[in-house]
C-alpha cells in the first residue's frame, strides 16, 4: 500500500514535471534534436535539473542500508555495454526523432492530445510486444 | 524557455528521487510500461507501476488546468506516429532503457551503460531530425 501511494506521488510529480517544461509538446522535443534548424536547448535545461537532483539523491542513497518505505533497493546491475544497449539506444533515437516522443511525454500528452498520443502509445506498446516476442 | 525547463526537470529529478528513496526502484517510464502491461517482470510491483502512471496523467492535468494549458503540437502524420511509437517500443526495450531511466538516472549515477546509451540515442535522433529534414519529412 505505501508503494502504490509512492508510487502515484513520484508519477504525479513526474507528469506535472514534464507539463512545466513543455516535453510535452513533440515539436519543442524536435527541435531539440534539430541541430541544424532553429534548435532548441529547452531539453538540456530539464536534464540537467533533474541529472542535478538525482546526481545529490544518488550521495544519500549510498548512505541508506534500505529504503524508506522497502526492504531493499532494487537497481539495476551496471553490467557490460554490449550491441543489445547500442542497438537498442540507436533504434529508440530514430523514433524519437521521427515523432518528437519518449514514452514518458507519450503518456502525458494523453490528457491533451489524446488521439495523436494514443496512436503513439499503442504503437509503442506493440514495439515493446514485438521485442518481448523475438527476445532480442 | 530554459526557466520552465529547469524547473520542470528539478520536478522530475524529485519525482526520482521519491522513488529511488522511498521504493528503492528506478524511475524509468518505458520499464514502469512494460511493467504495468506485464511485458516484463523486473521492477515495480503491478499496481504501482499503474499507480505511477495513472499519477503522471494527474499531474500533467493538473498543470494543464490550473497552472497553465498543455502545449502539444504532435507530427501532422500518422505514418510518423505508428512508426516512431513502434521504433521506440522496440528499441526502449532492447536498450534497457529511454531518457528517464538511462538520461536522468543512469547518467546522475555515472552509470557508464547509460552515459553510452544517453549519447547513443541523442546522437542517433538528431541524425534522424536532419535525414528526416532532408527527405521531405521535417514537420
Amino acid at each position: 500500500m505505501r508503494q502504490a501511494i509512492i508510487s502515484l506521488a513520484s508519477g504525479t510529480l513526474f507528469g506535472a514535471g514534464l507539463a512545466i517544461s513543455g516535453m510535452m509538446d513533440p515539436k519543442r522535443v524536435r527541435g531539440f534534436l534539430d541541430i541544424l534548424g532553429d534548435w532548441d536547448p529547452t531539453l538540456a535545461f530539464v536534464m540537467g535539473g533533474a541529472v542535478a537532483v538525482m546526481a545529490a539523491t544518488w550521495l544519500v542513497q549510498n548512505r541508506m542500508a534500505k529504503p524508506a518505505f522497502a526492504d531493499s533497493f532494487n537497481l539495476p546491475g551496471t553490467r557490460m555495454i554490449d550491441h543489445k544497449l547500442i542497438t537498442g539506444a540507436s533504434l529508440f533515437g530514430i523514433g524519437w526523432g521521427l515523432a518528437g516522443l519518449c514514452p514518458g511525454p507519450a503518456f502525458g500528452a494523453l490528457i491533451v492530445e489524446p488521439m495523436s498520443a494514443g496512436i503513439f502509445v499503442v504503437s509503442m506498446v506493440m514495439g515493446m510486444g514485438i521485442h518481448r516476442a523475438t527476445k532480442l | 524557455m530554459p526557466l520552465e525547463g529547469l524547473i520542470g526537470g528539478l520536478l522530475i529529478g524529485l519525482a526520482a528521487a521519491l522513488l529511488l528513496l522511498g521504493s528503492g526502484r528506478i524511475a524509468g517510464i518505458s520499464g514502469i510500461a512494460a511493467r504495468a502491461l506485464t511485458l516484463s517482470k523486473s521492477g515495480l510491483s503491478l499496481p504501482s507501476a499503474w499507480m505511477f502512471l495513472a499519477g503522471l496523467l494527474l499531474g500533467a492535468l493538473g498543470i494543464h488546468s490550473l497552472v497553465a494549458p498543455i502545449q502539444s503540437n504532435f507530427p501532422p502524420s500518422t505514418a510518423l506516429l505508428v512508426a516512431g511509437g513502434a521504433i521506440v517500443g522496440f528499441g526502449t526495450r532492447m536498450g534497457s532503457g529511454c531518457t528517464s531511466g538511462h538520461g536522468v538516472c543512469g547518467m546522475s549515477r555515472l552509470s557508464p551503460r547509460s552515459m553510452i546509451a544517453t549519447l547513443t540515442f541523442i546522437a542517433s535522433g538528431m541524425v534522424t531530425v536532419a535525414l528526416a529534414n532532408m527527405l521531405g519529412w521535417g514537420w
